[in-house]
């Protein structure tokens, strides 16, 4: 059976990887591996870099996600106002537009020179926001007699949250945050702008030198595959193995 | 104990945006002679499971005194953490946690609240485990165990940490006869070997059998009290009359 999978799987890619080069071939598209295999070592450092970012990135929204979602749940207005409106407003504004006003004005506003820095925060602070909603949501999704239960065996409310309710909610969330987290990483591309040489802007300079735009785009999906894939797999398996019938 | 409630009251916001609210409780007094086994019956809705949440330092009134053997029930929120830690609680959904096993469930409250190392901690939850038939389940996760069995387990956690008191809401509710049985033999034991219980329950029979005194709550008051026999052979007021005939026809 798992075999059989397998197979059905590698057809399948086979016959996408074979549509690809059938649109190359319907275009008469000259390839020339030859020149862009001279940068490989630029792709490698601009993956690198989106290695970096991004798992960077991936803490820092995540801290974001849970304290942001503490905060909602809190009794405090003013917390509430603060992470609702910061959630409002990035997920209602391109990423694009946050680079820039973010790097441009704030971050040269605060004397923050390092780029790689500002875009590390600049992308935590974006995916944070989807990430408060989504951890939001797998807080709201535990019982009330959760916690009617870790009080009643006299549990201090940290404790509640630290032993019952963030172990139930980190399985609920799993999913979602492994589909947030995959799409971190392609947001990242989008660090170009701002000038960071990480992947995206590596396989654009290769194009520009080489003129072989397929070849620089075809490895910068495939490097990008390279981390989302593995993403899901990780998941997948996590998901199972906290697996347990509420 | 001896139990004394002055005018209990609780209200809670009306559902929906109205920004009213619904007195369940309109003040409740009881005073207890130095019994072991309070049980506490009643229609549904009637205040029942309110008054037993606020007895059990999950609530707090909105307003009137109680005390347990003369001591006021604190209403700040460490004092009743202390005293949730010092009392036990069953609820009608069982409310065990999900992703620990049921022996996790167990040492949960030893290790955390009660520090004891693991190691002790096991050594205490084996033998009652054993006594209630429960050992060979103890590694299953509660979603594997029938409803009778988690609310044993429940039962268990409450009562591993030596509660002064045992409160139980409603623990029969949502089991079918048969586990009802398993889990009512549970509290007679538990009662016989003299602990000290609060009982919300349906169970007539079983509640005259159990209970030292017996209080009706009904309509958000204690509206009947007395000595097991005499709650059920005399009646003290109509309505209580009407609900015994009915619950025991």
């Amino acid at each position: 059976m798992q075999a059989r999978r397998i197979a059905v799987h590698a057809a399948v890619v086979a016959a996408y990887a074979g549509l690809i080069w059938l649109a190359a071939a319907r275009v008469d598209y000259a390839w020339n591996w030859e020149g862009v295999w001279e940068y490989r070592e630029m792709f490698l450092k601009g993956w690198l870099a989106t290695v970096v970012i991004s798992l960077a990135a991936l803490v820092g929204s995540g801290l974001i996600g849970v304290l942001g979602a503490v905060c909602l749940q809190s009794r405090s207005l003013v917390l509430e106002a603060v992470v609702r409106v910061y959630v409002e407003l990035i997920r209602g504004t391109p990423l694009l537009v946050q680079l820039l006003i973010g790097f441009y004005l704030v971050a040269t506003a605060i004397g923050l020179e390092n780029r790689y820095v500002a875009g590390a925060l600049i992308l935590s602070l974006f995916s944070g926001a989807y990430m408060v909603e989504i951890f939001r949501g797998g807080l709201a999704a535990i019982p009330r007699g959760q916690h009617d239960a870790a009080a009643a065996i006299g549990l201090s409310p940290w404790q509640s949250f630290w032993l019952v309710v963030l172990p139930q909610a980190a399985r609920i969330v799993l999913p979602p945050v492994a589909g947030q987290l995959a799409s971190l990483i392609k947001d990242s591309s989008l660090l170009s702008v701002i000038a960071i040489s990480e992947f995206t802007l590596a396989a654009q300079e290769v194009n520009s030198f080489t003129y072989s735009s397929l070849e620089s785009y075809l490895p910068l999906a495939a490097g990008y595959l390279m981390l989302t894939l593995p993403l899901s797999w990780i998941a997948g398996l996590l998901e199972r193995r906290f697996h347990f019938e509420a | 104990m001896k139990l004394v409630l002055d005018g209990v009251r609780q209200r809670f916001p009306a559902a929906g945006r109205g920004g009213g609210s619904v007195e369940v409780l309109r003040g409740c007094s009881l005073a207890t002679g130095d019994i072991r086994t309070l049980v506490l019956v009643g229609p549904s809705g009637g205040g029942k499971s309110t008054l037993l949440r606020i007895l059990a330092g999950l609530d707090v009134p909105c307003g009137g005194a109680i005390s347990f053997d003369g001591a006021a029930l604190p209403r700040d929120a460490r004092g009743r953490l202390a005293w949730r830690r010092r009392v036990g609680t069953v609820f009608q959904a069982y409310n065990l946690f999900p992703h620990l096993t049921a022996l996790d469930n167990l040492l949960l409250p030893l290790v955390h609240v009660h520090r004891l190392s693991r190691r002790e901690a096991r050594e205490r939850v084996r033998e009652p485990l054993a006594r209630f038939g429960l050992a060979d389940h103890a590694h299953k996760r509660p979603g594997q165990l029938s409803g009778g069995q988690k609310q044993r387990i429940a039962i268990l956690r409450a009562l591993v940490v030596e509660p002064s008191i045992l409160f139980l809401d409603e623990p029969t509710s949502a089991l079918d006869p048969e586990m009802t049985a398993e889990v009512l033999e549970m509290i007679r034991e538990l009662r016989d070997q003299g602990r000290q219980l609060v009982l919300v329950t349906h169970q007539m029979r079983f509640a005259r059998k159990v209970a030292d005194e017996i209080a009706f709550v009904a309509d958000g008051v204690i509206e009947a009290h007395g000595p097991a026999d005499a709650f059920f052979d005399q009646p003290a007021t109509p309505r209580l009359a009407r609900f015994l005939e009915t619950v025991l026809a």
